[in-house]
């Protein structure tokens, strides 16, 4: 019963998280890992499915608003169905230690990226304006 | 459509898919950031876009992963029921706490989360 309970308490937390804009479920995955010593498989599996019935929701709304550019949509969804067959049976032959170093290592890029977002994003704006002229 | 504009969308595909495939995750991570530089979105746009983009490939994996047995109904269940919960938070938490601290804030979580996860 506390498993089940402990379960909805770290997926609520990731919720959170992922709700505020970070990384949906990116964070989900090391707070299952680390704190319910979930397998690297496991949490991926489960961050996949998670992901699923606030995606639909926020997905409904977002197209009542408008927000969703639909312009040549498919040539990117098409090729990433086609990747992600690839890329989850990849996973699934990877030893789980080694999987989660590789997600850690990804993590780590992420992170990185994201510290210097403002001064990338201030860059290639720069660079926009430069061309437009 | 210009051919140069369709390779960079397959191209943003390709990738997109393969990390969210192989990480179970991240490939939103991965494509709002390209969507904001390579269509010029808008962040909302690029967001709400995002999504639209990581759904079906999220949901072809997970199926995959139901079906390869990696998935957990007895634990998946009550952390899917936490994630739709702290989601709706989440979000109503956004929309009072514009901030780019914030993404400081979460890349600093994120870079002990890789940490943590490396080491331990």
């Amino acid at each position: 019963m506390w498993n089940f309970v402990f379960c909805l308490i770290l997926g609520f937390i990731g919720g959170i998280l992922g709700g505020m804009g970070m990384g949906g479920g990116t964070l989900l995955i090391p707070l299952l890992t680390i704190f319910l010593s979930f397998s690297q498989h496991l949490a991926q599996a489960v961050n996949l499915v998670s992901f699923i019935p606030m995606a639909i929701i926020a997905l409904i709304l977002h197209i009542k608003n408008k927000l969703v550019k639909t312009s040549g949509i498919l040539y990117i969804i098409i090729p990433s169905l086609l990747a992600s067959i690839l890329s989850s049976l990849l996973s699934n032959s990877l030893d789980g230690d080694f999987l989660k170093h590789s997600f850690a290592i990804f993590l780590i890029i992420l992170s990185v990226i994201q510290f210097f977002s403002n001064n990338i994003i201030r860059a290639i704006n720069k660079r926009k304006i430069k061309l437009k002229k | 459509m210009q051919l140069k504009k369709k390779c960079l969308l397959i191209g943003v595909g390709l990738i997109t898919g393969f990390i969210n495939g192989l990480f179970g995750g991240g490939g939103g991570m991965i494509v709002v950031p390209l969507l904001t530089i390579l269509l010029s979105l808008e962040e909302k746009e690029a967001h709400a876009t995002s999504i639209a983009i990581i759904l079906p490939t999220t949901f072809l994996s997970a199926v995959i992963q139901i079906i390869s047995k990696n998935y957990d109904f007895s634990v998946g269940l009550p952390v899917a029921i936490g994630v739709a919960s702290g989601g709706i938070l989440g979000s109503f938490l956004l929309k009072k706490t514009k901030d780019k601290t914030l993404v400081k804030i979460f890349a600093f979580v994120m870079l002990l989360a890789g940490v943590k996860m490396l080491i331990f």
